[in-house]
């Protein structure tokens, strides 16, 4: 494995019971970048991400992080694993019944022994750096989507982990909060020296903030290349995607019979 | 007509292995979670925040309800008992059907109704916006976190729910019969003293409360730790265990009365 990319997936098949989602994805995420994973609704980009975070086991392939195989490692180790990583959840998944100064406390009183001063200097860091700190009083039903979102950011990275998972970071969120939580994740990638792999169908926010980009679609890595690549891609499934085109590789019509059959249009009716 | 009781065969067999299967599912949540109790009683904090959630909040209506069924118990008790001019012994039988099974078995089904409901909607709702898959990719066990603690929480105040709710209930006894009536106050109190035997009666009313403690918070952690992560799955997990709960605590009752006292 080289020393240079934190993740590593090689020829990874995944199914969920006869569905295929996954059908042989390489791809490698180096250390410190931000990576985006595109696609479509429903092309297996989340799947990709959860078996990054070991949520789930390949039925083909390896995946690698930080050198380790995931199908191999067994609860504890994976537990070890995963106290490096932080994730994002789609719409933050923050713990209903605590505040969101416990929220990010949450992940140090459970895994470290620090006192109670430290730990409230550290969770006030984490929620200046995404610039919560006046609102750590209030409960997670109290906040805005995109304030969530921030939070759920801090707690992420909360111990400071070499590796964040986005899971959709931009989704549902005003254009003041999307640039907000882009602007973040590039600059706590840098300032904390994370790797950082974002899976999103926003591209023009994400094509301003990641180092290299993954298309995905139907299971299979359809394009790769950095935002500037991509941007300047004339790839049919890239173009249609950044874009937007409603026809294309990506076709508007759910498969269906031809419609002079399904109106009765034969020759004699019409 | 072969065709169709084959399908209706493997129809039932299909049910009996789903069914089977989950008794095998619902025993192994069980073990795993008392294998996984270190955590909440090496931070006992966490049960009794759970305690107080469980017991605490439900002692309204478990203390009302006792004393509604108390004084129930002192009318028709009366009503039965001074046809034979025994009304002196209206005592023993509020204590005894309160001690014996309508503490426990009363206490239990309010429990489900107000506490099982609650663990099963908060646990589902909690699966459903991630909090649990959360918790798991912060390398914390969502078993030994949030399900344990609330396993004991249950265990522990099932049966002193059941002691509360059989006091207010022969207090409500005594206003009815004693205050009300006016059953010679002296007899009431001191034919309960006799009667009432502490091991035969008490404990085992004890053991009850706490077996119906298990299952209720069992069934409610179960339901809630495997419902469809949709409204309408959280919805019926919290049907569900309030149904299966009743049912549970009533078929154990008549599993452990017979056990504990036949005709003794």
């Amino acid at each position: 494995m080289s020393a240079e990319n934190l993740i590593e997936i090689d020829n990874v098949s995944f199914a969920y019971g006869q569905r295929e989602v996954l059908k042989g994805i390489n791809l490698n995420v180096p250390r410190g970048k931000v990576v985006a994973i595109m696609g479509g609704s429903g092309c297996g980009k989340t799947t990709l991400l959860r078996l990054i975070g070991g949520q789930i086991k390949s039925t083909k392939g390896e995946v690698r992080v930080d050198g380790q195989a995931m199908n191999a490692l067994d609860q504890d180790g994976l537990y070890r694993l995963r106290r490096r990583m932080g994730m994002l959840f789609q719409f933050g998944a923050l713990f209903t019944d605590m505040s969101v100064y416990d929220n990010v406390a949450f992940q140090m009183r459970e895994h470290t022994d620090l006192p109670e001063t430290l730990i409230r200097d550290l969770v006030l860091m984490k929620l200046d750096a995404v610039g919560l700190r006046g609102a750590r009083a209030f409960m997670p039903s109290e906040l805005s989507g995109g304030m969530a979102r921030r939070v759920a950011l801090a707690r992420a990275t909360a111990l400071d982990p070499m590796l964040v998972l986005y899971d959709e970071p931009f989704a549902g969120l005003d254009p003041i909060s999307l640039g907000v939580i882009g602007n973040l994740i590039r600059r706590l990638n840098d300032a904390l020296g994370l790797t950082s792999v974002v899976v999103t169908h926003d591209v023009h926010e994400s094509l301003n903030i990641v180092d290299y980009v993954y298309f995905v679609s139907e299971g299979v890595i359809v394009a790769q290349g950095t935002p500037e690549e991509i941007r300047k891609s004339d790839k049919p499934f890239v173009h249609q995607f950044v874009h937007g085109e409603m026809d294309g590789p990506v076709p508007f019509h759910y498969p269906a019979p031809a419609y002079t059959e399904a109106l009765r249009l034969e020759a004699g009716h019409a | 007509m072969l065709r169709r009781s084959a399908a209706a065969l493997s129809g039932i067999g299909r049910r009996v292995i789903d069914a089977v299967w989950r008794l095998g599912y619902a025993s192994r949540f069980f073990a795993l979670t008392l294998l996984s109790s270190g955590t909440s009683f090496r931070r006992i904090g966490l049960i009794i925040k759970e305690i107080y959630f469980t017991g605490v909040l439900s002692l309204i209506i478990i203390l009302v309800s006792g004393l509604f069924v108390g004084m129930v118990l002192g009318l028709q008790g009366y009503e039965t008992l001074q046809t034979y001019g025994s009304e002196s012994a209206l005592g023993v039988l509020v204590a005894l059907s309160l001690v014996r099974e309508l503490g426990p078995v009363v206490a239990a089904l309010l429990f489900a109704s107000r506490a099982g409901s609650a663990i099963t909607a908060e646990i589902g709702l909690m699966k459903a916006t991630e909090q649990l898959t959360a918790m798991e990719m912060m390398a914390i066990d969502p078993i030994a976190r949030v399900v344990a603690p609330r396993f004991w929480a249950g265990v522990i105040s099932m049966p002193l729910l059941a002691a509360m709710f059989s006091a207010m209930g022969v207090f409500g006894g005594y206003l009815v019969g004693v205050v009300l009536i006016g059953v010679d106050e002296g007899s009431f109190w001191s034919q309960m003293q006799s009667a009432v035997d502490v091991k035969h009666d008490v404990l085992n009313g004890v053991i009850k409360s706490f077996v119906f403690g298990i299952a209720c918070t069992w069934i409610a952690l179960l339901e809630g730790y495997d419902a469809p992560p949709t409204a309408e799955g959280v919805s019926g997990a919290t049907t569900r265990t309030v149904v299966t709960s009743s049912l549970a605590v009533l078929a154990l009752d008549f599993v452990l009365t017979a056990l504990m006292f036949r005709g003794a």
